[in-house]
């Protein structure tokens, strides 16, 4: 194999220098002369009517601009889907979910801003309302969008092989309900943008958004104006995880509609308080789980029922509905599935993208029900992992599952083999199970995530790379890193395909008004898909650069190799030039000689059968098999993850700081899912929408976290490489909750697995130490 | 409107504030020194953290005017021209970021935990730095992070 000069070496960011001394901008740290404040009137409501809006008395108040409300929009609505457009920027005829926004003003300080927002009137009708997804879709409940008068938002219905006659067949089966919780991205900086609505018809906004090209469309049609005026200017983004960094949101289209009106710059910037209120959460979903297995514990079918709580609108739902069914044959064979979902539309905040996306609910689902099972037939965690998992296939081989993904790659087995040689696992029985009131546990998980994900239309990404005449080079992409490092591997992607060194890239952040479109930071597709394109960049600058040389040199480009930034005759070393020098006499060889590759990604995969289920979700998966060591305090039901070990296979990492962090982090946002994060709601509010009342793991929480590269190198993956940001978010919950289990001998099947749930079960099992 | 004196990052100001502006407000709107971050504007997750005094506050939630004569180091008083301070070097080379939004703070709470403590456990680090969230890293790096600039800082 080739050896690397960049790739795989632990670079530091390439915005770490910005980051560290306080330079890196932020949508709130952007300010222009003159500019005015937006803040967004809300209706403290779950569902209601709305009969008027009454602005007058916030027009009238001193440093009041401009007031906004539904009617200045015309009617014009998004969604993800024709069919699905369901969503205004502020609440038309009704209202949906609490806190829903109706209005919103511009003034000259947040202060007065503010003060207005309290002075709008709304006049309404309260709704009779529904909270419960199952609720919702039964005969009778309270309608909360016309065009889907039974509440099913979306549906699929998917059949492969044959699951009644192989669970008559089967000699266990076993039927359980899990729950997932109502969690948040939890990023730390809230919504926020600036926007100037130029008089000669142009749109420019600094707007924190991990897909800014979804905005771009957005404004575009919200204002009728042509894509060419419009300007997103990505700042840095304060961390994403999917969700409303996706999308638009209601102080997105008012702050432009205000600057319109006022004539003026006008900026917003969501509270905490505010995004954990409203902003688009994921999906709660119940999933009814059956599986079957054979004597020696073989899979032999799995049929899931899941009924997702999608709050008041779509958004982009129809692929959560999607991720959530199709990869349940990954990463274990599967002959025969069955997936029927219902997300419901209900009056709680919007559910929409996160992390893990879909996936996560149904792999813990099936994780957690084929342990049990396993437990049933006196089979080891481990054993009934190796025998049900899928084989690595060979070299040019594909392993087609029963619903036609397909895979080059797969290294679940070395992930899980690894696990096991681990001290962490290898020695759990040595190590204590009791002390004091705490005992002690050891779980496992072996999960899969697709990279390279595919939404609806527009797929490809793009990649221009310019050579400076110093051998300096700009990269120019349409990719969005909202912290996940992408930046800095496509940097590193184009330097080494390049030969130049990875401090020679400049690397230049979205602005569509001279960056290639591209669909987006989701569904882990930034370093597949992004990558793919700057690889072929840079190979098409490179070959730029070998012609001229070539006839400077007179031998055929070929026979000239760059390496280091060091330019050579690969047959004749000592002949050789820096890559400064080619670059000048590339960029002074004739006139109009500027070198510039272009390259684009393929478009991956076909469109998505939503229909059907059939076909590949992702360009390719990785592979996690996890560990976690948990001790239980069996009086107070507290929990204290010590240890994970995370075993990745994203084929190769090509920045191995970036993958571990992202493998830590994503782990531990999966740990918080699995033991603690959840909105407490009442009737549609959310009743702890601060950092306080919504606990997220903070640096006391944390484990010890080990993470091992699994190396398979993807055929279709730039230099290898799958995803590496979202399958630890799959692999920990159910690991986390293994362990609970083996430190308490009880499966627990809703998440989070609070204190209160174990000291609960504890006591219905007589298990409980305290006193009764 | 209340007037006040600061010293930020060794430069001294006065100030016109109102009287329920917070100190965050008057670092970033009045002085334009936008490397403190907001996170939540309730002294729960540390983003604003500057030093007031040698300790690390959240600065959401101390009022302009309670810091009048106080000396302040926000992110940008850290390194010396273009010579990162040890503790943002550490971060820089050891990866201890990745969204950077909570990074100003993070630094600056480490700056003032090693301050005291030159030879802190892991223990000490996870207590020290309890007060800043973050939400991408899963902590890891940062520990990596801190660890190393105590070395550098001893060396
Ligand atoms: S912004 Fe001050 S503590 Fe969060
Ligand atoms: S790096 Fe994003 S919150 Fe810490």
């Amino acid at each position: 194999m080739k050896e690397y000069t960049v790739i795989g070496q632990r670079v530091p960011r390439i915005d770490g220098r910005q980051k560290v001394m306080g330079q890196a901008k932020y949508a709130a740290d952007y300010s222009l002369p003159g500019m005015l404040f937006c803040k967004v009137a809300r209706l403290p409501v779950a569902h209601a009517k709305i009969l008027n809006v009454d602005t007058s008395k916030a027009e009238r108040l001193p440093g009041v601009k401009a007031v906004v409300t539904a009617k200045d929009f015309n009617g014009w609505t998004w969604g993800f889907m024709a069919n699905t457009r369901d969503e205004p920027p502020l609440a038309m005829d009704k209202v949906r979910y609490y806190m829903e926004a109706v209005a919103a003003v511009a003034a000259i300080d947040e202060d007065a801003a503010e003060e207005a927002c309290d002075l709008i009137k709304v006049d309404y009708e309260e709704l009779p309302s529904v909270f419960d997804p199952e609720d919702a879709i039964r005969e009778g409940a309270p309608v909360v969008h016309d065009y889907r008068p039974n509440n099913v938002s979306v549906e699929y219905h998917w059949n492969f092989g044959d699951v009644e006659k192989s669970f008559a067949e089967s000699y266990l089966v076993r039927e359980d309900r899990f729950r997932t919780s109502r969690a948040t991205k939890g990023y730390l900086e809230p919504p926020a943008s600036l926007a100037w609505y130029d008089p000669a018809g142009y749109i420019t906004v600094w707007a924190a958004k991990q897909s800014p090209y979804f905005h771009y469309r957005h404004l575009a049609a919200c204002f009728g104006l042509p894509l060419s005026k419009i300007r997103v200017i990505q700042p840095f983004i304060g961390g994403g995880f999917g969700g409303t960094k996706n999308d638009s949101v209601a102080g997105d289209f008012c702050a432009v509609m205000l600057s319109k009106m006022t004539g003026k710059p006008v900026k917003f910037v969501y509270t905490q308080e505010e995004e954990l209120t409203i902003s688009k959460r994921r999906h709660s979903m119940i999933v009814y789980n059956k599986m079957g297995m054979s004597k020696d514990g073989l899979i032999t079918a799995i049929q899931s029922r899941v009924i997702a709580d999608g709050g008041g609108y779509t958004a982009v739902s129809p692929l959560t509905m999607y991720l959530t069914g199709c990869c349940t044959p990954l990463p274990y064979k599967l002959p025969n599935y069955k997936y029927d979902c219902y997300r419901a539309f209900t009056n709680n905040p919007i559910c929409a993208a996160m992390r893990g996306h879909g996936v996560t609910h149904t792999r813990f689902a099936c994780e957690i029900q084929m342990e049990m099972m396993a437990e049933e037939l006196g089979i080891d965690p481990v054993e009934i992992r190796m025998q049900n998992a899928i084989d690595n296939p060979k070299p040019g081989e594909i392993y087609r599952t029963i619903n036609d993904m397909t895979l080059k790659t797969c290294g679940i087995k070395e992930a899980i083999q690894t696990l096991v040689r681990d001290p962490l696992w290898a020695q759990k029985d040595k190590a204590p199970k009791q002390d004091g009131s705490v005992s002690y546990g050891v779980g496992m998980s072996a999960t899969s995530y697709l990279g390279g994900a595919r939404q609806l239309g527009h797929q490809s990404c793009a990649a221009i790379v310019r050579i400076c005449e110093d051998g300096t080079v700009n990269l120019i992409t349409g990719a969005t890193d909202c912290g996940q490092g992408s930046d800095t591997v496509l940097a590193m992607i184009a330097a080494e395909e390049l030969g130049v060194r990875y401090q020679d890239i400049d690397f230049k952040m979205v602005d569509s008004a001279y960056t290639p479109v591209d669909p987006g930071s989701y569904g882990s597709r930034v370093t597949v898909l992004a990558g793919q394109a700057v690889q072929t960049a840079a190979a098409d600058a490179k070959k730029q650069l070998l012609d001229i040389l070539g006839r400077e040199w007179k031998v055929s480009p070929e026979e000239i190799e760059i390496r280091n930034a060091e330019v050579y005759h690969r047959s004749n070393p000592s002949r050789r030039i820096p890559f400064d020098k080619l670059a000048k006499i590339a960029c002074y060889s004739g006139s109009g000689a500027v070198i510039i590759g272009k390259g684009y990604s393929g478009y991956g995969i076909e469109p998505l059968g939503f229909e059907n289920g059939r076909g590949n979700a992702g360009t390719s998966f990785s592979f996690t098999a996890q560990t976690t060591r948990a001790g239980v305090d069996m009086e107070t039901g507290h929990v204290t993850i010590s240890d994970f070990v995370i075993a990745h296979d994203c084929g190769r990492p090509l920045n191995p700081i970036g993958a571990e962090s992202q493998n830590e982090g994503g782990a531990v946002q999966g740990m918080g899912q699995a033991i603690y994060e959840d909105f407490i709601m009442d009737r549609g509010k959310t009743l702890n929408p601060t950092f306080l009342d919504y606990k997220m793991p903070r640096s006391t929480d944390v484990p010890d976290i080990k993470v091992i590269d699994i190396i398979t190198d993807d055929p279709d993956g730039p230099f290898g490489a799958k995803e590496a940001s979202e399958g630890s978010h799959v692999s920990a919950p159910p690991s986390v909750v293994a362990a609970i289990h083996d430190a308490t001998g009880i499966w627990f099947k809703e998440q989070p697995v609070t204190a209160e749930k174990i000291v609960a079960a504890l006591k219905e099992k007589g298990k409980w130490p305290g006193k009764q | 409107m209340e007037q006040i004196k600061l010293t930020v990052n060794g430069k001294g100001y006065e100030l016109q504030v109102r009287p329920w502006a917070s100190l965050l407000e008057v670092i970033r709107d009045d002085l334009g020194l936008t490397g403190t971050k907001e996170g939540c504007g309730e002294g729960e997750c540390g983003a604003c953290t500057v030093i007031m005094d040698g300790k690390a506050v959240n600065s959401c939630i101390v009022l302009a005017v309670e810091a009048d004569g106080r000396q302040i180091t926000t992110i940008e008083g850290l390194a010396e021209g273009d010579k990162l301070h040890p503790v943002q070097e550490a971060f820089l080379e050891m990866g201890g970021m990745q969204c950077g939004f909570c990074t100003p703070g993070m630094i600056l709470s480490t700056k003032v935990l090693l301050d005291g403590n030159k030879n802190p456990t892991d223990e000490d680090i996870r207590k020290g730095l309890e007060g800043n969230f973050c939400r991408c890293t899963g902590y890891t790096k940062i520990f990596e992070s801190v660890k190393a600039a105590a070395q550098k800082i001893r060396r």
